[in-house]
């Protein structure tokens, strides 16, 4: 053995051809587990019927002005508020630009009248207040995350505190007047 | 080493002065482990038997991310891995031929060790870990078996839970704690569900002592006597290099079975949900358990026949002492060699035994071949090694023709 | 020698494998089919399958379900998307609850999955004489066989005017004789006659063709992903081989020094 270390200082013709078999070998065996790894990873991704399930649809009938519903898709809560005029107003008057996630409320809206978002905090994940008339709906009237006191104005975007970005909307379609798909 | 050294080998220097991680593993299956340079392909299935348990945990553990343990949930979710799941019809076949795979290696690992007596001193301790790896996988073989809540899972469930009722007096007692109720149920599910994912880890720390304990005499080799330094070769890269060989070749099997017959090693019963107020015609254990489900049915008498198939394993704890011989190798053993193969045809015969309804000829064969089963232990494997003469071992390793004796 | 050793060991242990496979042992002789999807390269026949399915909807639906198949899934056998909502818009779905609390029903929509014909076991028993007809969606890997079997059993019918009065003679009530049931006594009557329905894609609707089309369905039902697992199997199989030949000179040059 103690020969054959000794014999590596020149490189031979058989030990160049070892060392092209070592690498391909190698090479061969480093790519089969890299691709033998992906269906184990992605044996975590969402499945079939998980997919398969990721659209829900909701009537709008019941709701009156000022009120709100909320519906339940991918496991999330989905905010639907009927906003009143004034409420548009004051979700329009402001100056956007200047908001921290700038965004015009015409771009979050199909329906003036229906604020549909996603009530997830941009922040960390929690549910922020302000569906239901009782709850403290923070200081721009719109939601308020009690977890890390983010504010919501009345088009669910940032106006303060922690929350990087304003509530997210999803994608939906009107059916009909008072029906939508989400997702 | 007089010029500066890089970053990078001051940083593993570092590490390595710390925890000597690599170096350890060099130690073990690197170029600082010693091997003898004359093992041949059957010292492969160690290595190999390591591999498998790899793929069983990985797969495993994936599966149990998608897998619900409750009585009306589990086959649906396995249904469901096999359908929706992303290649959880892969993970599932790989995990499910797997746990045969595993057996064929670690069956053919052991009776690589009779032939070549592994067993024998110094390597008792070696030995006896192994038998406990064995037993471990068995366990978890057959808690895992009872995890997609098919009838073969329910009922084998009940019928080897059943068996430690055959302890007296407390049996019932026994068996009524392994079910956690009156029968095979829902919490019986779950803890088996709890047990199956415990017991690879507890395997996995037995097979570190199984190779730590190899590493104290070193490994043994066909010829069986003790090698010397002039007769080893580093374990890396040589035996790695075999091993790397020894894998692909196993894996074209596994996956010519994973992908084309991947039903072939199980049972169809098993793809009928559980139902408890019915058992299915003929149930029979998976192959690798039909040698133990023969002695078990070789003889009438409930605790007898309990009795016997946990001896007939755990009579292997007691071979090093049984085998009276000093020598090894059955290479150099013209009796015991030609026992070893009839010992083999009668684990097959058994095998065949234990899927068989144990009546007519096949109860005839189960009771001769547990009778020869118990026979070559107890009384062959020391006789032999009194009555006869080996052949004169070789010096050594490098000279094993010169000790030929003249025909 | 060492090989052929190894060889032999290898197959004795492998040989294990077919052992408990046919334990039953008094096995029935199956009327074995070529099916498309036999073989290393095998593949689901998309037509047979939708006229499979078309058989199972118009005759075996009435008493059997099929559990793990949601109309979603029929894509996999040729069907767009929009056939499959129409598909399921046929069906009813009872959904709890509407805001009063009570069941409604409506229309199936794609992630559905087939209803069941019967509410429980009990009605489903009660309607059919005191049998259960099982849940058809791995029928063919739940026994030997597999669609060789299914065909067969559908098949295994005598002929009115050949049946032995032995037959007739041991039948208990409500049963009828089928050569391939397991006890030749089974509580399911003979359901395909020719002509039954007819084909939208033309082919004859022999008895014969109905059986081989609905086992082929019962077989994707039970095994959908089966083109998928023998496509990667052949990718799988022949890198492994240039891994292994790659591995295979390696180790002869690596160990060239010792062996000589």
């Amino acid at each position: 053995m103690a020969d054959a270390a000794e014999h590596q200082a020149v490189p031979t013709e058989d030990e160049s051809r070892r060392d092209f078999l070592l690498h391909a070998t190698l090479a061969t065996g480093a790519v089969g587990v890299a691709v033998s790894m992906w269906p184990l990873i992605n044996s975590m991704n969402p499945a079939a019927d998980t997919l398969a399930l990721s659209s829900v649809e909701a009537s709008l009938a019941g709701l009156q002005e000022g009120q709100a519903i909320t519906i339940s898709w991918r496991g999330k809560p989905v905010f639907v508020r009927y906003r009143t005029a004034v409420e548009i107003e004051e979700a329009r008057s402001e100056r956007w630009q200047d908001m921290p996630d700038p965004q015009p409320d015409e771009e979050r809206v199909q329906d003036d009248r229906y604020l549909i978002v996603i009530g997830v905090c941009t922040h960390l994940g929690c549910i922020p207040l302000g569906q239901k008339t009782t709850e403290t709906r923070g200081d721009y009237g719109g939601y308020f995350c009690p977890c890390h006191g983010s504010h919501y104005d009345l088009s669910a975007r940032i106006r303060r505190g922690p929350a990087p970005a304003n509530l997210e909307v999803p994608e939906y379609i009107f059916l009909s007047e008072t029906n939508i798909r989400i997702g | 080493m007089s010029t500066e050294k890089s970053w990078g080998t001051q940083a593993f220097d570092w590490f390595e002065e710390r925890l000597p991680i690599v170096s350890f593993i060099d130690n073990t299956v690197g170029s600082k482990y010693p091997a003898p340079k004359n093992l041949n392909y059957f010292w492969n299935f160690g290595a190999l038997a390591g591999f498998v348990m790899v793929i069983m945990i990985l797969t495993g553990i994936l599966l149990a991310m998608s897998y619900t343990p409750h009585v009306d949930h589990a086959f649906q979710s396995v249904e469901r891995i096999m359908r929706d799941v992303n290649s959880g019809w892969l993970l599932r076949y790989m995990h499910a031929n797997g746990a045969s795979f595993f057996f064929i290696v670690v069956y053919i690992h052991i009776f690589r060790g009779l032939y070549y007596g592994s067993y024998k001193a110094p390597r008792e301790v070696l030995w006896w870990l192994g038998i406990i790896i064995m037993l471990i996988m068995m366990m978890t073989a057959f808690t895992g078996y009872v995890l997609p809540w098919g009838q073969m899972s329910f009922w084998g469930a009940t019928v080897i839970t059943n068996l430690f009722s055959a302890i007296p007096v407390i049996g019932d007692e026994i068996v009524t704690l392994l079910w956690g109720g009156f029968s095979v149920d829902n919490p019986t599910l779950n803890r088996f569900f709890a047990l199956h994912f415990l017991m690879p880890f507890v395997l996995v720390g037995v097979v570190i002592l199984h190779v730590w304990a190899l590493h104290i005499p070193g490994s043994n080799n066909p010829l069986g006597i003790n090698a010397t330094p002039k007769d080893k070769i580093p374990f890396h890269p040589y035996y790695t290099a075999k091993d790397v060989f020894g894998l692909g070749v196993f894996l074209l099997v596994y996956f010519t079975v994973v992908f084309w017959f991947p039903n072939a090693m199980g049972h169809t019963d098993n793809y009928i949900p559980a139902n408890p107020l019915s058992t299915p015609a003929h149930i029979v254990p998976e192959w690798y358990f039909l040698p133990f489900y023969a002695i078990l049915r070789s003889i009438d008498d409930k605790l007898t026949g309990v009795i016997l198939m946990f001896g007939s394993i755990l009579i292997l704890f007691v071979i090093p002492w049984l085998d009276t011989s000093r020598v090894r190798s059955a290479t150099f053993r013209p009796i015991f060699r030609v026992l070893f193969w009839i010992f083999l045809i009668d684990c097959v015969v058994l095998t065949w035994c234990g899927a068989q309804l144990p009546e007519g000829i096949p109860l005839i064969l189960t009771r001769v071949g547990t009778f020869w089963y118990f026979f070559h232990f107890l009384v062959l494997m020391p006789v032999i090694g009194w009555i006869e003469t080996p052949r004169p071992l070789p010096t050594s390793i490098s000279t094993p023709v010169v000790a030929k004796p003249a025909e | 020698m060492r090989i052929v050793l190894f060889a032999a060991l290898a197959t004795l242990f492998i040989g294990f494998v077919p052992v408990d496979v046919k334990a039953a042992g008094g096995e029935v002789k199956l009327d074995h089919q070529e099916w498309s999807f036999d073989g290393v390269f095998g593949r689901f026949d998309r037509q047979q399958l939708q006229r499979g399915f078309q058989v199972y909807r118009e005759v075996c639906a009435s008493c059997h379900s099929l559990d793990y198949i949601a109309f979603r899934n029929l894509e996999a056998i040729g069907y767009s998307e929009d056939q499959t909502k129409v598909l399921a818009s046929e069906y009813t779905i009872e959904e709890c609850c509407d805001d009063q609390g009570d069941i409604f029903d409506r229309p199936a929509i794609p992630a559905d999955y087939i209803p069941n014909p019967y509410p429980n076991e009990q009605f489903a028993r009660a309607s059919n004489n005191g049998a259960l007809p099982p849940d058809l969606s791995l029928m063919s890997k739940a026994r030997h066989g597999g669609p060789d079997y299914v065909y067969s059993l559908i098949n295994g019918y005598p002929d009115p005017d050949k049946s032995t009065p032995e037959m007739e003679a041991e039948l208990m009530d409500g049963m009828y004789y089928n050569a391939v049931f397991e006890g030749n006594q089974i509580a399911m009557a003979q359901q395909l006659f020719d002509d039954l329905l007819e084909y939208s894609d033309g082919t004859d609707p022999t008895a014969k063709q109905m059986a081989k089309d609905v086992a082929a369905f019962l077989h994707w039902a039970a095994e959908p992903k089966l083109e998928m697992r023998k496509q990667t199997g052949v990718r799988v199989l022949l890198f492994t081989f240039v891994f292994t030949i790659l591995a295979y000179f390696l180790k002869r040059r690596i160990w060239a020094d010792v062996e000589s």
